[in-house]
């Protein structure tokens, strides 16, 4: 049911470490943790003394990525409790960043596309920050008919959380927007949505 | 013709800039309004020499909101193929001359914060425009800009008065004064993006200085424009159309195939742009790639050339044309 071949679809190539950076600045959400601690051969001292990681161990928690990241040693560490004080520091940190700076982000896509948007937003180019995907399939969803966003969407079609129309999710991506969109899959014919499959556990 | 349209233009001002630096002012003959074009844009002037057409890329330098005409400078260099020679020592005030539509390879990234145009020597040209379009987009920019002695620097002053010190810096070469590339990459907000114009060797050692600084690719941009390097005379078969072309000693592929009136695809003319790329149907002997457009790669393939600047040394080369 998910049409294939749409170019919007995000490409997470992986967290390689950019040796010429002056600060790595890595934003990781919960299994995205592992992104960074699978890389540890690749940070040296001089990498880790420029280093700054903001995590937010959401369906990690309690399962130690917290204490594994500030083992490393970085010049700054922050553990952010939500995601949303975890983009409000992001956002600070790169209020007074120079060039040379490189942004790092792992986790779900929801998180990755929403570090993005942070990002996007202090004139990076989407193309110049590393990113992996790790966790979750769940996506982020806005629904092109009410404009609410779905947060951890697993299966399609789904209730739009806002205005409750039966969405198709497509592979249609939105950089602006950080989302996936849905859309309304029963149009013609109210009633006749086919049941949800799990697309993205 | 494949560079599309012409514009008929009258040469309606001609004005010494500095040493070996003429600007020409270019009206349409119609009198309609010139197309309005961004900051970065270049044109082909075409330069009818006694029937023979030479043909070269200028950046337009006036303001790209301003229709009334369209203004380049043109450096009159030492080893001249042609084309700048006849610029300055052929063209007065009152010709009729061709213009192409203009073309822009070297826009600027308007979702970047920060514009840091560096330019040397006529490399200033394209950054004349795109100051006057940041400026009335209340962009935030700074110029740095070498010049090898104070009588070559074209527009020096002008700029100056025009955007202030804190924005225009000049460095001269003769006064020992270089630009700080490195110490300037350091200190940049996050979000800028460079630019880059003027000799091959300025263009390729900031782009490097980037690269070390930890600059993304993504922010750093550039703009060469080669011209075709005179070499050893062939000849080429074009096997759909059948002909065979010789191509002389100070002539391009793509000049030698246009004076055969076959018509050939071109946008830049400078092994910058890609659109003359052509397929090699046959080449035995060694294929001479000049231009900056196609990868280590393709040019190792040897089944691809750019016919604006690459040449041919061997026994036979049969181009898809």
């Amino acid at each position: 049911m998910l049409v294939e071949g749409i170019k919007s679809r995000p490409v997470y190539t992986g967290l390689s470490i950019q040796p010429r950076a002056r600060r790595h600045i890595f934003a990781l959400e919960g299994e995205g943790a592992h992104a960074l601690l699978d890389r540890k051969p690749a940070l040296d001292d001089t990498a880790l003394s420029r280093s700054e990681i903001l995590y937010v161990a959401r369906g990690s928690q309690g399962k130690g990525n917290d204490e594994a990241l500030r083992a490393l040693g970085t010049d700054m560490f922050f553990a952010a409790p939500t995601i949303a004080t975890l983009l409000f520091r992001l956002r600070g940190t790169l209020t007074t960043a120079h060039m040379g700076t490189r942004l790092y982000i792992a986790g779900t896509e929801g998180f990755i596309g929403q570090a993005m948007m942070v990002a996007l937003d202090h004139g990076m180019d989407h193309a110049s920050i590393v990113t992996e995907h790790r966790g979750s399939l769940a996506r982020r969803v806005q629904c092109v008919h009410c404009k609410g966003v779905t947060e951890d969407v697993t299966h399609s079609p789904f209730s739009c959380g806002h205005c409750g129309l039966p969405l198709l999710v497509r592979d249609h991506y939105s950089r602006r927007l950080g989302a996936f969109q849905g859309v309304n899959i029963d149009a013609e014919e109210p009633g006749s949505a086919p049941d949800p499959e799990e697309l993205f556990l | 013709m494949s560079g599309g349209t012409e514009i008929p233009v009258r040469v309606t001002r001609v004005t010494p800039v500095a040493h070996r630096i003429k600007r020409f002012r270019f009206e349409r003959s119609d009198g309609r309004p010139m197309p309005y074009f961004s900051g970065g844009a270049h044109v082909i002037v075409s330069m009818n020499d006694n029937g023979h057409v030479r043909r070269n890329a200028y950046s337009l330098m006036s303001a790209p909101y301003d229709c009334s005409a369209y203004e380049i400078s043109v450096l009159h260099v030492e080893d001249s193929r042609g084309g700048s020679s006849f610029m300055h020592e052929k063209v007065r005030e009152g010709d009729e001359m061709r213009v192409s539509h203009p073309v822009n390879l070297f826009q600027p990234d308007w979702r970047g914060r920060k514009h840091l145009l560096i330019a040397g020597g006529i490399g200033i040209t394209p950054f004349i425009a795109m100051m006057e379009q940041f400026s009335r987009e209340g962009a935030c920019f700074e110029m740095h800009y070498a010049i090898r002695t104070r009588d070559r620097g074209a527009y020096c002053e002008d700029l100056i008065a025009r955007y202030g010190p804190q924005r225009v810096k000049i460095y001269c070469d003769a006064e020992n004064d270089r630009i700080p590339v490195a110490r300037l990459l350091d200190s940049q907000p996050l979000g800028t993006h460079l630019y880059v114009c003027g000799p091959a060797g300025m263009i390729d050692g900031v782009l490097t200085t980037g690269l070390e600084a930890g600059w993304p690719e993504q922010n750093l941009h550039s703009e060469r424009f080669l011209s075709s390097q005179p070499g050893k005379p062939f000849s080429i078969e074009l096997t759909r159309s059948g002909r065979t072309v010789h191509v002389g000693h100070h002539e391009s592929m793509l000049e030698a195939i246009e004076a055969a009136g076959i018509d050939a695809p071109f946008l830049c003319r400078g092994g910058a742009c890609g659109q003359c790329e052509t397929m090699v149907a046959l080449c035995d002997g060694k294929l001479l790639h000049n231009d900056v457009y196609l990868t280590e790669e393709e040019k190792a393939s040897g089944r691809k050339v750019m016919l604006c600047v690459s040449r041919f040394e061997g026994k036979a080369l049969h181009l898809d044309l």
